[in-house]
């Protein structure tokens, strides 16, 4: 174990690097650069490949085409350049391609502010790709979540064959910390689930428990990788609607009915709390500052942290609205988490506090917002 | 205690590279917990540039500095913009032939540093020479951790000159510390 003091964008690569990632391709853009710079420095060290590309199409579609070679490959982008990346994420949720994806979201929308905060990404990353299909999203709240959760991004990847994103934000990305990287041996990697059969009864596209066994170009196995609809074999079906009902309906059901494996949710001071703050990334330690506050002059107020934002945790939150009376969705944002809280616990339980980007939450805003709240305005 | 500092001057004086440097020692080498974050323009050189560090021994919730404690400045801008952001009992830190003071706030430490600086021979070292300033004058890290921090970001064949301007820094400011 050694203790760094790294920003959030060097703590995600080193984290990429410990998961053994060995290839990015990407376009450097504020405020993401410094992946770029770090994954350029340290891959060839590791023996991997960094590639700047000639923007975020050609970026997306390289790790795509890196995963396929059989490695663990990674890009890292902002605002502007993950709405290049769509097309390709949606082909990288198609053909099952495990990769991820660093988005450090800036103020937008456009070019928006490029060297300041902002979390209005988060429902792009949901469907920000045409067609149904499910991802993995994960929200850091510090440098040394970074480094765990770029970890747990492969891990995920790996494991569901599934573009997994970090919505990072710039704050977290640009401030610094102690960061504790352990040792390798205390490190838990999960690698994908490599052909079991022989080549001539391989079938790509097959899962018995939802998750395709994924043969490498140059294993010996017939590899099919198409953004076409596709039978088993890897074939293109894109006239069968059997077909589609069958893929698309796993593509979606490996993620959604594992989303309690998936889910990782921090609560804090919740066991009596009558209103929740539900937030996350940097957003979430406003509220911590604010919570803690409130605790102090009596107000019965917890925090629900959304460490995984996508697939949305949606029975916790039914579960958790039998007891709590009102949540107040901290955001930068105009109210992206809000809607996913509301449809499941219903409008007249749920007060935003919005900011539209540029800053954060000053603690005293949301202590504001709970006192308002406590006294039923 | 939550501690709250701030370094503001122009882009190119290693105003950045400080705020970085006092994070590192309070986090890695202090034992605390610290938050950096820089701030800057689009500018390479010479736009406004300041680094905001937060000190606790308790865990830091919120992470940006918004009443300085100890306020470090190198221009004539960053003192003009910032001074009146800093805690009525917070000390003020200034390069005495870069900032000129308009009315006497507070508790005010100078030094010369960037002349300093240029009488190790090396201009750019004026920073170091403030930061070593900056740990005399206010305690808030220790020597050790700030010599380790510095030695730790300097290029290898600078790391005698950064020595010597921290050193020469810190005795300056327990100077002032017994006056």
């Amino acid at each position: 174990m050694r203790i760094e003091f790294y920003n959030g964008n060097v703590a995600s690569a080193e984290g990429a690097i410990h998961a053994g990632c060995k290839f990015f391709a990407g376009y450097p853009i504020t405020p993401s650069t410094e992946i770029a710079e770090h994954m350029a420095l340290r891959l060839p060290q590791v023996g991997g490949v960094f590639i700047q590309m000639e923007d975020e199409l050609a970026s997306m579609a390289a790790i795509l085409g890196a995963s396929w070679g059989g490695v663990k490959s990674m890009t890292a982008t902002s605002g502007p350049g993950f709405s290049l990346m769509m097309e390709n994420i949606g082909l990288g949720a198609m053909t099952e391609t495990p990769c991820v994806i660093v988005n450090v979201q800036r103020g937008g929308p456009s070019t928006g502010m490029p060297t300041l905060v902002g979390q209005a990404d988060v429902m792009q990353a949901r469907w920000g790709s045409h067609g149904d299909y499910e991802i993995i999203a994960l929200s850091p709240s510090s440098p040394q979540e970074c480094f765990d959760m770029t970890i747990r991004a492969f891990n995920l990847a790996e494991e569901y064959r599934v573009p997994v994103i970090i919505l990072m934000d710039e704050s977290v990305a640009h401030m610094s910390e102690k960061v504790m990287i352990p040792d390798e041996k205390d490190i838990k990697l999960v690698e994908r689930k490599k052909a079991s059969v022989p080549p001539s009864e391989y079938l790509p596209y097959k899962a018995d428990d939802f998750v395709p066994e994924m043969a490498c170009a140059g294993e010996g196995y017939n590899v099919h990788v198409t953004g076409l609809t596709h039978d088993e074999k890897g074939y293109p079906q894109a006239t069968s609607p059997e077909v589609q009902e069958k893929l698309v309906r796993r593509l979606c059901d490996k993620i959604r009915e594992n989303e309690e494996k998936i889910r990782d949710i921090e609560e804090i001071e919740m066991e009596d709390a009558k209103i929740a703050l539900v937030s996350f990334g940097i957003s979430a330690r406003s509220c911590k500052s604010a919570m803690k506050k409130a605790r102090k002059d009596g107000y019965k107020v917890g925090i629900i942290r959304l460490k995984t934002i996508w697939p949305f945790p949606e029975k916790y939150f039914e579960e958790i609205s039998e007891k709590v009376k009102k949540f107040i969705v901290v955001e930068i944002n105009y109210g992206q988490i809000k809607l996913e809280v509301e449809r499941m616990v219903g409008r007249k339980k749920v007060v935003l506090l919005p900011k539209m980007g540029g800053d954060i939450h000053k603690p005293e805003e949301i202590y504001g917002k709970i006192k308002e709240v406590h006294n039923g305005n | 205690m939550r501690r709250e500092i701030k370094f503001g001057g122009f882009g190119g004086q290693g105003i950045i590279l400080m705020g970085n440097i006092v994070g590192k020692a309070s986090a890695k080498y202090d034992g605390k917990n610290a938050v950096f974050t820089p701030s800057y323009g689009p500018e390479a050189r010479g736009g406004a540039a300041s680094s905001n560090i937060v000190i606790d021994e308790e865990e830091i919730d919120y992470p940006y500095v918004t009443k300085p404690d100890v306020l470090v400045v190198m221009s004539q801008e960053a003192y003009e913009k910032y001074a009146p952001s800093l805690k009525d009992d917070g000390i003020l830190i200034i390069d005495e032939d870069l900032v000129h003071l308009k009315n006497g706030v507070g508790r005010v430490a100078k030094i010369p540093s960037t002349r300093i600086a240029e009488k190790l021979g090396k201009r750019i070292v004026a920073n170091i020479v403030m930061l070593g300033f900056f740990a005399g004058v206010t305690k808030l890290i220790s020597y050790k951790a700030i010599r380790k921090a510095v030695l730790e970001s300097v290029p290898p064949k600078f790391k005698e000159l950064n020595e010597e301007a921290l050193e020469k820094g810190y005795k300056y400011g327990i100077k002032w510390r017994e006056e």
